[in-house]
């Protein structure tokens, strides 16, 4: 039931992920702007990670200032444009609006955020400038948006700041793993160039670090460093046939949709193994590039799923199956994959528990894992004093995002094990404040 | 059915729905469209030495996303030959003989009046109107509002066109006045058949941030305008009861005008005693159809309410209309919050906290965002229910049983108000008022 027909080129792919928050034009926007309250204490603030004041952006566009909306957005958020399109608004601040009680249409508050912030991006406004230079250095390892945003308030505070970046291309999971109906990688790409232009710091891309030696040298010749590594590749399964060739990572497979776009060839049949949002993310994405047969397949009930309902909603539309309570036993196949094995749960007081002779195997052509990001703990391991969770999720300051080790502080992914852009982002500025403190107190 | 139409000081319309002065009656053409579709009469563009205008004629006043809250233009009266208008003044009233076609007029001299008002006889008009409103450009040449800012002045001119009129006459009145009343009078005196009011407000509805020149910009510089539209209907029915309630006025028909849009305004400037009311600035926006909607309103409300004819109920709500020494200062209502319907928007709580009473609180549990009224500090002031965006969920209710009757005109009498400044008597003393330094975020005092 493929509603997609597979893209052959870019303006076919650009189709098949149609932008689901597409830009407002002005007069939308200002209708839109209209109709916030300006509530007391706004819920919407509250509900936003990064605490924007929506209500005065959104007052700042009715009246025509949009350049002074975008401000005020930037002030809180670095990532404020990413945020407006990748933000799961519809839990967070369009989910908390009051309208919503009254069965009102909530403000369309991230298009509207867009509204402004794009407004500045493309017109290249200088709306910021970096503070005076208090002779402070700083790495940030990671170009991600907690990386950039803890470069950018760095910035303003007047360090140097110097980011290193394993890849080619600034903004981590935002540009590399976000659904591509969600934004474009120029937008995204966009945005920091407009930050750093204003801002001035240095990305140096294709510099992983890895090795204690690079680590002593950051920590000779800078006075913090800011951990902002994300996390690693899609975790490995352990799974019988996991290591089929076309047997693949969510995560990895989403970054290579978005850097070659309809180049990706996806076969007929394609399940994909997860709950998460990744998971969704890839069994969408295939639906889209023309699969056919999509099946998200997920080893409890589909109320346990760690993905958002809007998520879910998005894959199905899209043509993507769920089939929830079963747990792949077995990727079959010689050499290739041909099908997965799987066999039935349920849940018994809590506990998950395998149906006895329930077993069942499903064709397909590829097998993607959305099952979570391996943490990174050999990198984490180099570090002296770093505290480590658990969850392999590196332990700071809830207000400060200082490590075990006072010199690196750390926030992202990394640090709460993977989450929002936002979250990042407000982690990286949270951080930004806490080296001020620690090193101007 | 209720019946619509009405007698007003001599000419008949079926129906009390008429065109101002103004643009949308500038033409024949436009006047008999308005009359088929609905429109019971229409006071033709000001007659007169037609005169030469500018480009860039209209401003605005928008409200958030409402376009035309208030209107303003720097237009003058018709700029085409009288012939032409006589004409079709004519071929109106061929078509249409018995909605009322009304000529308003502003000329200089005594001659010219006489003139005009007798070209306009043989025309066929069923009245005239005169335009003593008009407060830019007319104004600066003796004519239009410099005639209705001077009492005197408009007696006279009055004086001379019911000496040559044959057709009732409307005086038309300035609102740029302090006291409405005077000119009211004076129109009376004179002998006018009717009045009609307002005109446009003087105004300047905003000044281009880039050139520094009011709206609407002619070439870089702009002038005053007259103000029009739902903005100025409060300040337009204070005008028409003031008249209505005066001793020498109260008994000339009066024509409302004013910020009329929909069949509530009709019939609000009915019940202040109109007995005709003329529109302008909601059909330069949504066309002549908007008739409609006035129409079918008022029919349901007469229905609703009764009335066979609008006369049932003119001026119904004047004996209502009173001075304040005259209100019942044991009437005491309090602001009810209905839970169920609240959205916890707090605008309610934050308006009473800064800009009224501080009668309403917050919960502790941030996840309860419904406020409570604070009964004791509630003065029913209604500044909750009216910024509250819900339908009905924030409501005034009656406290006091209905049984005690007291005004302040009544305890003057009784030598029973507060007259030194610290009176013990003030209606504030006893009221609960946060002390100063709680103010603060800190809230520390000193």
């Amino acid at each position: 039931m493929a509603e997609y027909k597979r893209p052959e080129s870019s303006e076919d792919f650009h189709k098949n992920f149609a932008q689901k928050k597409p830009l407002m034009n002005k007069t939308e926007a200002f209708y839109e702007s209209s109709r916030c309250l300006f509530c007391y204490d706004a819920p919407c603030v509250t509900a936003c990670p990064t605490g924007i004041d929506i209500p005065l952006f959104i007052k700042q566009i009715q009246t025509g200032n949009a350049e002074g909306a975008a401000k005020t957005i930037f002030d809180k958020n670095w990532f404020g444009n990413t945020c407006g399109k990748v933000c799961p608004t519809g839990v967070l601040c369009e989910g908390a609006c009051v309208y919503n009680h009254q069965d009102v249409k909530p403000i369309d508050i991230g298009r509207l955020q867009n509204f402004a912030t794009d407004q500045v991006i493309k017109s290249k406004k200088e709306i910021f400038k970096p503070g005076k230079d208090n002779g402070k250095k700083v790495a940030v390892i990671g170009a991600g948006p907690a990386g950039i945003s803890c470069a950018c308030e760095l910035r303003t505070l007047g360090f140097s700041v110097d980011i290193f970046e394993a890849k080619d291309k600034p903004s981590g999971l935002a540009v590399h793993g976000t659904a591509p109906y969600k934004i474009t990688n120029k937008e995204v790409l966009d945005e920091v160039e407009y930050l750093q232009d204003q801002l001035g710091f240095s990305i140096n891309y294709g510099k992983a670090i890895t090795t204690k030696e690079q680590l002593n040298d950051l920590e000779k010749d800078y006075d913090a460093i800011f951990i902002g590594v994300g996390l690693g590749p899609t975790a490995e399964l352990d799974l019988p046939g996991v290591d089929k060739e076309n047997v693949i990572g969510a995560v990895e497979f989403v970054e290579e949709l978005r850097m070659t776009e309809h180049k990706v060839k996806v076969p007929d049949s394609v399940i994909v193994i997860g709950g998460g949002n990744t998971a969704m993310d890839a069994a969408s994405e295939t639906a889209r590039m023309g699969a056919n047969n999509v099946i998200l397949a997920y080893r409890r009930s589909k109320e346990e799923m760690g993905g958002y309902d809007f998520e879910y909603d998005l894959a199905r539309n899209a043509g993507a199956k769920g089939l929830f309570n079963v747990q792949p036993v077995e990727i079959t196949g010689n050499g290739k994959a041909t099908g997965v094995k799987f066999i039935k749960t349920e849940s018994r007081n809590g506990k998950l528990e395998y149906i006895e002779g329930s077993e069942f195997t499903l064709d397909c052509d590829l097998v993607i894992k959305g099952t979570g990001q391996a943490k990174l703990v050999d990198f984490f391991s180099l570090i002296d004093g770093l505290e480590i969770d658990r969850s392999t999720r590196i332990v700071v300051n809830g207000e400060s995002f200082q490590s075990g080790n006072p010199k690196y502080f750390a926030g992202g992914d990394a640090v709460n094990g993977g989450a929002e852009v936002v979250n990042g982002a407000y982690d990286g500025k949270q951080a930004a404040l806490g080296i001020e403190n620690w090193l101007n107190k | 059915m209720a019946d619509l139409s009405i007698n007003f000081a001599g000419i008949k319309a079926p129906n009390p729905f008429w065109l101002a002065s103004a643009p949308p009656t500038n033409s024949g053409y436009q006047i008999m469209k308005a009359f088929e579709a609905g429109w019971g009469g229409a006071v033709w563009k000001t007659l007169g030495v037609p005169v030469v205008n500018v480009s860039s004629r209209y401003g605005s006043v928008d409200y958030r996303d409402t376009r035309m809250a208030g209107f303003n233009n720097i237009e003058l009266i018709t700029d085409r030959p009288l012939a032409d208008n006589l004409k079709e003044i004519e071929e109106v009233k061929k078509y249409f003989p018995d909605h009322a076609v009304i000529a308003s007029l502003m000329v200089e001299s005594r001659a010219e009046w006489e003139q005009i008002i007798k070209d306009c006889e043989n025309a066929g008009a069923d009245g005239i109107e005169l335009n003593f409103g008009c407060p830019h450009g007319m104004c600066e040449r003796g004519m239009g509002s410099a005639v209705g800012q001077e009492p005197d002045v408009l007696k006279t001119i009055v004086e001379w066109v019911m000496e040559a009129a044959n057709i009732p006459v409307i005086t038309k009145l300035s609102p740029n006045i302090s006291h409405i009343v005077d000119p009211g009078r004076a129109s009376v005196e004179g002998g006018t058949d009717a009045i009609s009011l307002v005109n446009t407000f003087k105004s300047i509805v905003g000044i281009d941030l880039d050139s520094y020149a009011p709206y609407p910009v002619v070439d870089g510089a702009g002038s005053n305008g007259g103000y029009c539209g739902p903005a100025v209907k409060p300040i337009a029915l204070n005008m028409v009861k003031e008249l209505a309630q005066d001793a020498i006025t109260k008994d000339i028909p009066i024509s409302g005008i004013g910020g009329i849009e929909n069949w509530r305004d009709v019939v609000e400037y009915i019940l202040l005693g109109c007995g005709s009311v003329q529109v302008c600035t909601a059909v330069m926006h949504y066309g002549f159809g908007i008739v409609r909607e006035m129409e079918a309103g008022l029919v349901q409300f007469m229905e609703d309410k009764g009335y066979e004819t609008i006369y049932d109920f003119k001026g119904k709500a004047l004996p209502n209309v009173k001075e304040w020494k005259d209100l019942n200062l044991k009437h005491k209502v309090v602001a009810e919050i209905d839970g169920d319907k609240c959205i916890g928007c707090e605008l309610c709580y934050i308006s009473c906290e800064d800009g009224a009473h501080q009668a309403i609180g917050l919960s502790d549990d941030p996840d309860n965002r419904i406020p409570f009224i604070i009964e004791d500090n509630c003065v029913g002031c209604n500044l909750c229910s009216l910024v509250c965006p819900v339908e009905e969920c924030i409501t005034m209710v009656k406290r006091d049983d209905g049984t005690e009757h007291v005004t302040w005109a009544e305890r003057t009498a009784n030598n029973d108000i507060p007259t030194t400044f610290n009176d013990k008597r003030a209606g504030g003393l006893g009221h609960y008022v946060p002390e100063p330094s709680l103010a603060l975020k800190n809230g520390k005092k000193k």
